[in-house]
């Protein structure tokens, strides 16, 4: 069973994002593999383990060649790695992400299935793995919480508001995975040693025969939200409690 | 043109219209233009509330018979454009449901999308729409800038919900068309998690555990005090990854937003994708052992605590009140 998997690599959330110049967020420092996509290597990974055969490939979008997030999920176990980096698409919209990345799933090669995370930690707009798959052709199921492969078949628990669907699906198919719902293996050592190795494809938009490379929307204003009124802060001394109930008695809710 | 044809995505459910289409609808009447809902499944008996919020006119899939709405609602919007009834504004609600169908549609238009917004207007030809950022402390203001229909979607609670706009709208059908390779994601059983007292988006008191509670088993805290002020029970993702409670706890950019009279933060150090889904609440209580945690910056009353002290001495407090 051959897998690929989406992959943003992303600005450390840890630290402070900033705006650029262009008021699109900054991205030019190191970038990781954001956590919301390593547990979709780590479910690609185990579904290509229980088949017995085929490969996990990655395929991600990001600026300046970047690939220190590749890397992670290579070392996790990912075989090899298709990397669109353009200048022309800095800034772009989900819908163009989607283009670039479905053109790079043609380029990795035969795929049973895309896996893809739900949303992004920096982006989060939720739409790119379902556009992906729009683009592509295929059906898809969203918020996966498990996969299990039933011969040309997918069993997919999907999260819902108030619970979860069984959902069945015919390959190929995209599926975007939850967080949470796997832990993701550590890279061993040999691991680390391995990726280093293992092949990254670079290629720009055009390569992949997308060439419409713009986006019809534009930030037209960056304000400051009106801040809170500053609250009561107090240090529990044993009494805090009491605070708490004079707060709601006042609002008339007890 | 000017935007005079507005669609909302909307959604009926045990035969009435889900909260989150009726604040779409009642924004989307206030934009001027005429207002359709395009309702994915079979209307019902929900036309006449539709009708009431502002649809003028209803489009309706019928039963999508398990199949899941992003392929097929799509294609039946699709469809009805290509028939020659084009939108020139859709609104979804930024919800599975929604964002799948938009995503969808949004490729087969060759139309961008604006997503996680809590505002719209319109000047003349032109919508631009608000979203927040890092956390809400910056508003982004974009506009679309190619031609229409424009694709924006709305977080849940961005608007409030006002009937009165007079008589149910005519109902046609839009039936999904055949759905070629896309086809076959089908819902062959559902599960849903008991629960009782009001509902998380609902409810008037959330009372919600974090991380800093320590252990699964001290939830029971959360749980008592929510029943004890006839709340909901809420929580952090941090404790639902960690398999503490169900997702459907979630408060957050990737669970409910809630704006409930009042809210309590127990143990939560506030993150950025915890506050845009609590941040619209009335009042908000936060216990934390760490004074310098994000919460407090939006805590109307902060006690720096440690929550195995402060909950139980406010649960006996509460329950000694009868
Ligand atoms: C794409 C994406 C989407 C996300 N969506 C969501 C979402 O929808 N909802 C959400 O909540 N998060 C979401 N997150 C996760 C978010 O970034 C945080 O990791 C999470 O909210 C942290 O949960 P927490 O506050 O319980 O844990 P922590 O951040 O670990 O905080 C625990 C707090 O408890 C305090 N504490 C510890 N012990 C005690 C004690 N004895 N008494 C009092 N206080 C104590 C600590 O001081 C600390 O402030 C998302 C993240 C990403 C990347
Ligand atoms: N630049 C990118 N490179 C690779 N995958 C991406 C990229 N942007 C989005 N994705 C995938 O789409 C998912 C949802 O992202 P988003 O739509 O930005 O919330 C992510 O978890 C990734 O799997």
């Amino acid at each position: 069973m051959n897998v690929i998997v989406c992959v943003k690599q992303i600005p450390d959330p840890a630290l402070p994002g900033e705006l650029d110049s262009d008021n699109t967020l900054k991205r030019d420092g190191k970038l990781i593999l954001d956590e919301s996509d390593s547990y979709g290597v780590e479910m690609a990974l185990q579904l290509v383990d229980n088949a017995g055969g085929g490969e996990v490939t990655l395929v991600s979008m990001a600026p300046n060649d970047e690939t220190s997030g590749l890397r992670t999920a290579l070392a996790m176990g990912a075989a090899k790695a298709v990397l669109v980096s353009d200048p022309a698409l800095a800034g772009a919209d989900a819908l163009t992400t989607a283009k670039v990345l479905a053109g790079a799933v043609g380029k990795a090669g035969e795929y049973d299935l895309v896996i893809a995370g739900t949303e992004s930690s920096d982006g989060y707009t939720g739409t790119v793995p379902e556009q992906i798959a729009e683009v592509l052709g295929v059906p898809s199921v969203t918020f996966a919480k498990s996969i299990a492969v039933d011969g040309g078949s997918l069993n997919v628990e999907r999260q819902t508001e108030a619970g979860y669907d069984e959902v069945t699906c015919p390959t190929p198919a995209l599926v975007s995975v939850t967080a949470g719902v796997v832990e993701p293996r550590y890279p061993s050592f040999k691991g680390i040693m391995a990726a280093k190795s293992k092949p990254v494809d670079t290629v720009t938009a055009a390569d992949l025969g997308v060439d419409s490379v713009s986006w019809a929307q534009s930030i037209t204003a960056v304000d400051d939200a009106p801040p809170r009124e500053a609250g009561e802060i107090v240090e529990d001394e044993g009494e805090a409690y009491e605070k708490i109930v004079a707060f709601l008695d006042e609002l008339k809710v007890i | 043109m000017a935007i005079d044809n507005i669609w909302v995505f909307s959604q009926v459910a045990d035969g009435a219209a889900t909260s989150g289409t009726l604040e779409l609808l009642t924004k989307a009447r206030s934009l001027g233009g005429s207002v359709t809902a395009f309702v994915a499944g079979s209307v019902g008996g929900a036309a006449g509330e539709l009708g009431d919020h502002g649809a003028a006119k209803i489009y309706e899939t019928g039963d999508l018979g398990g199949a899941l709405p992003g392929a097929a609602v799509s294609s039946a919007m699709q469809a009805v454009i290509d028939g020659g009834d084009s939108p020139d504004l859709v609104m979804f609600p930024q919800n599975y449901e929604g964002r799948d169908v938009m995503s969808r549609l949004s490729v087969k238009l060759d139309r961008t999308v604006l997503t996680n917004s809590t505002d719209v207007s319109v000047d003349g030809d032109s919508v631009s729409v608000v979203t927040p950022i890092f956390g809400g402390t910056k508003m982004v203001t974009s506009t679309f800038t190619g031609e229409a229909p424009y694709l924006a979607a709305f977080r849940p609670k961005s608007f409030e919900v006002e009937g009165g706009a007079g008589a149910a709208g005519e109902v046609a059908a839009a039936p999904v068309p055949d759905l070629g390779s896309t086809a076959g994601a089908t819902v062959t059983a559902v599960h849903v998690e008991e629960t009782s007292g009001p509902k998380l988006d609902e409810a008037d008191i959330v009372v919600a555990g974090g991380r800093g509670l320590g252990e699964s088993e001290k939830f029971d805290m959360v749980e008592e005090l929510s029943k004890a002020l006839k709340g909901a029970p809420g929580a952090s993702r941090a404790i639902v990854d960690a398999g503490w409670v169900p997702y459907s706890y979630q408060v957050g950019q990737t669970g409910k937003v809630v704006k409930p009279t009042v809210y309590i933060a127990a143990g939560i150090s506030g993150a950025t994708q915890h506050m845009v889904g609590m941040k619209g609440s009335k009042n908000i209580i936060a216990i934390n052992k760490d004074s310098e945690a994000p919460i407090f910056g939006v805590a109307d009353l902060g006690i720096v605590g440690d929550v195995h002290k402060v909950l139980p001495q406010l649960l006996e407090a509460l329950q000694s009140r009868g």
